[in-house]
């Protein structure tokens, strides 16, 4: 799942504030001297939506952004197309402030280098499946009867097939968002959007939506930015993860690094209930040692999978390989440390919460 | 204490040299630019004259299958279509054709000319809260206000005749449809149009492709009370000169001809049930998409 290739910076976020309320420019820079947001509420009735959020955003990946209801993600997302206009920051999208665009750069931007995804799916009542997935398309300024050509394909690849005359009323939700994801895909754009996209589906179907968002995006390298409130669906799904709270970003880092290092109590309490095992990849538990013999495990493997390799042999040592080359090993004793719940360190610090 | 037995008013004179100076000038206004009105309303006055006459000189049997037609077309309901047949038929048999062409020829064009105006006005309601705020008054000062009170600058304007007739149908009629357009715009599910919005749809693009298209239930309803109001006018129109249903109503209210004010009010109720029913079952299709459940 992860390339972490040298790969080149798509999506820039630089000192990006949202401040909601009746002039927020005149609050800007107490924002920025760091006043809390419960104190710019009481004083000066200014709603602190984003605050200094600074990411990088690697091009071909998939990097998600969770947070809990009101930690400002969904208000992030929308800064990227600019449906919400910010207070103040850049947005450096290949070379090019989104922030700064004139209006019709910015409907160029949305029709071709970013589709959305919405939680509410967002589609036209009035209008078909098809015609829905070629509503990009049309936008762009295609004729009807093309732009339905070209996103056949996309309905077809997304399990529509068959649907194309349906409206959206007549499909379930998860079909819905099907075509909600045919429709962003067809317009070809660079970048990808995906508000909580699964968020309003139920849990089967929302496995088999990242199942299928996953293997399309084997081939299709997009640059995905996908919003959740659920760190199963991040851990499953991202190659990044930046953690908003309160509008601020307060850790990023791949999955590995989050779950193996925490930055502070929230994400610590954020974390403690998740299948360690499923996450983990055998890399971040090895030594360097090499055993001669033992069976061989890539070190992308996660540790669920190798603790049954193991267990399998004996419960002795596994090699571990990169590319087929031995790199070090990985004890029974080693992986099962790592997986069990660690101590409840957050009772050092009582004063949070 | 005289103060507190009688209102300060502003007195007799003034009062007098008010109504004199509003009356002057607004007489003024009329003989400066009545005929250039009249002529800008030529046109008009043209199209509701062929249209009358078409309606009259056509042959009955051709009418009645237009009705037919138009009802099944509307409404795709055989009984409708049934029914609408019968009551044109019962109207001709008890005498009333000549008349309640007439009153269908003017209602058709005030429908027409208020679908015209009042959509555009509606759309730009939807557009912003301050054209809003203004368009609301008006509105609500041209449902409330007596009709025969815009009688008299109109005839005054125009004098009397069918193109009066039409602007007093129409200043009755037009609030509903600004009002339905302007509501069902502002109704359209800010999901859809954030996600319209986000795939770099324009203004224009939004406006025809999602906001009317999903409004065109309610702007239906609004055509629906449009029509309805446009009938509720006709004898008040007649009144000024306008030939129809309503000429033999007035007839029989001075006269007290109940028979005669009875058969010719129902014709007028017929018409409008015609129209109403027509037009639900229409707007009804127009809703088709929300259906779910079928074919999954």
């Amino acid at each position: 799942m992860s390339k972490k290739s040298a790969s080149d910076i798509k999506v820039s976020i630089k000192n990006l504030y949202k401040i909601f309320g009746s002039d927020p420019a005149s609050v800007l820079d107490k924002a920025k001297d760091g006043m809390s947001k419960a104190d710019l509420l009481d004083q000066h009735g200014h709603v602190l939506g984003l605050k200094d959020v600074n990411i990088d955003i690697k091009a071909r990946g998939i990097q998600v952004i969770m947070g809990l209801s009101g930690s400002g993600k969904s208000t992030l997302i929308r800064h990227i197309n600019r449906l919400i206009e910010p207070t103040s920051g850049e947005i450096i999208i290949d070379g090019e402030d989104v922030l700064a665009m004139s209006e019709e750069d910015l409907l160029e931007f949305r029709r071709f280098k970013a589709s959305m995804v919405f939680q509410k799916f967002g589609l036209l009542p009035h209008r078909t499946v098809e015609d829905n997935a070629a509503y990009g398309l049309t936008i762009q300024g295609l004729d009807k009867a093309e732009a339905i050509e070209k996103s056949s394909y996309w309905v077809k690849r997304v399990g529509l097939a068959g649907f194309e005359n349906h409206y959206p009323a007549q499909l379930s939700g998860g079909m819905q968002q099907r075509v909600g994801l045919a429709r962003a895909l067809a317009t070809d754009a660079d970048i990808l959007l995906m508000d909580e996209a699964f968020s309003a589906l139920d849990p089967l179907i929302r496995t088999d939506m990242q199942d299928v968002l996953l293997d399309l995006q084997k081939e299709l390298h997009k640059t995905i930015i996908f919003i959740t409130h659920d760190l199963d669906e991040a851990l499953r799904i991202g190659d990044d993860i930046a953690i908003l709270r309160d509008g601020a970003v307060i850790q990023q880092g791949t999955p590995q690094e989050i779950v193996l290092n925490p930055a502070d109590d929230y994400v610590r309490d954020f974390i403690k209930d998740i299948n360690r095992a499923r996450v983990l990849e055998v890399s971040s538990v090895m030594q360097d040692t090499k055993p001669r013999s033992g069976a061989k495990v890539d070190k992308n493997m996660v540790v669920e999978e190798a603790l049954q390799i193991a267990t399998a042999n004996d419960n002795k040592p596994l090699i571990v390989t990169e590319d087929g080359k031995a790199v070090g090993s990985v004890t029974l004793e080693a992986m099962i440390s790592a997986i069990a719940r660690p101590e409840k360190d957050s009772e050092r610090n009582p004063e949070y919460r | 204490m005289d103060f507190f037995d009688e209102f300060p008013d502003l007195g007799r004179s003034a009062l007098r040299d008010i109504k004199k100076a509003i009356d002057a000038s607004f007489k003024g206004f009329s003989r400066e630019y009545g005929e250039l009105l009249e002529a800008f309303f030529y046109p008009l006055l043209k199209f509701m004259i062929w249209f009358e006459k078409l309606l009259i000189n056509t042959p009955w049997p051709i009418i009645l299958m237009v009705v037919g037609g138009l009802a099944w077309v509307g409404s795709r309901n055989i009984k409708l279509a049934v029914g609408s047949v019968l009551a044109f038929v019962i109207i001709g048999m008890f005498g009333m054709w000549e008349d309640t062409m007439a009153t269908l020829a003017i209602i058709s064009v005030a429908t027409i000319v208020c679908i015209g105006v009042g959509i555009p006005f509606g759309i730009l309601m939807a557009r912003s809260d301050r054209i809003q705020a203004i368009i609301t008054p008006v509105l609500d000062v041209m449902q409330t206000i007596p009709s025969f009170v815009y009688l008299i600058p109109v005839v005054m304007l125009l004098g009397i005749g069918k193109v009066p007739g039409l602007l007093a149908v129409c200043i009755y009629a037009i609030p509903p449809i600004v009002r339905l357009t302007n509501l069902g715009i502002r109704l359209v599910d800010a999901d859809v149009m954030e996600a319209s919005t986000a795939f770099g749809a324009n203004y224009k693009q939004r406006l025809w492709g999602v906001q009317v298209p999903l409004a065109l239930p309610n702007i239906f309803a609004g055509v629906n009370q449009t029509i309805m109001m446009a009938l509720a006018m006709v004898v008040i129109a007649s009144m000024i000169g306008v030939k129809g249903l309503g000429v033999p109503v007035l007839r029989a209210i001075s006269n007290q001809y109940l028979a005669l004010g009875l058969m010719n009010g129902l014709a007028i109720v017929a018409l409008a049930i015609i129209f109403d029913r027509v037009s639900q079952q229409y707007g009804k299709r127009l809703q088709k998409h929300r259906e779910g459940g079928h074919g999954v």
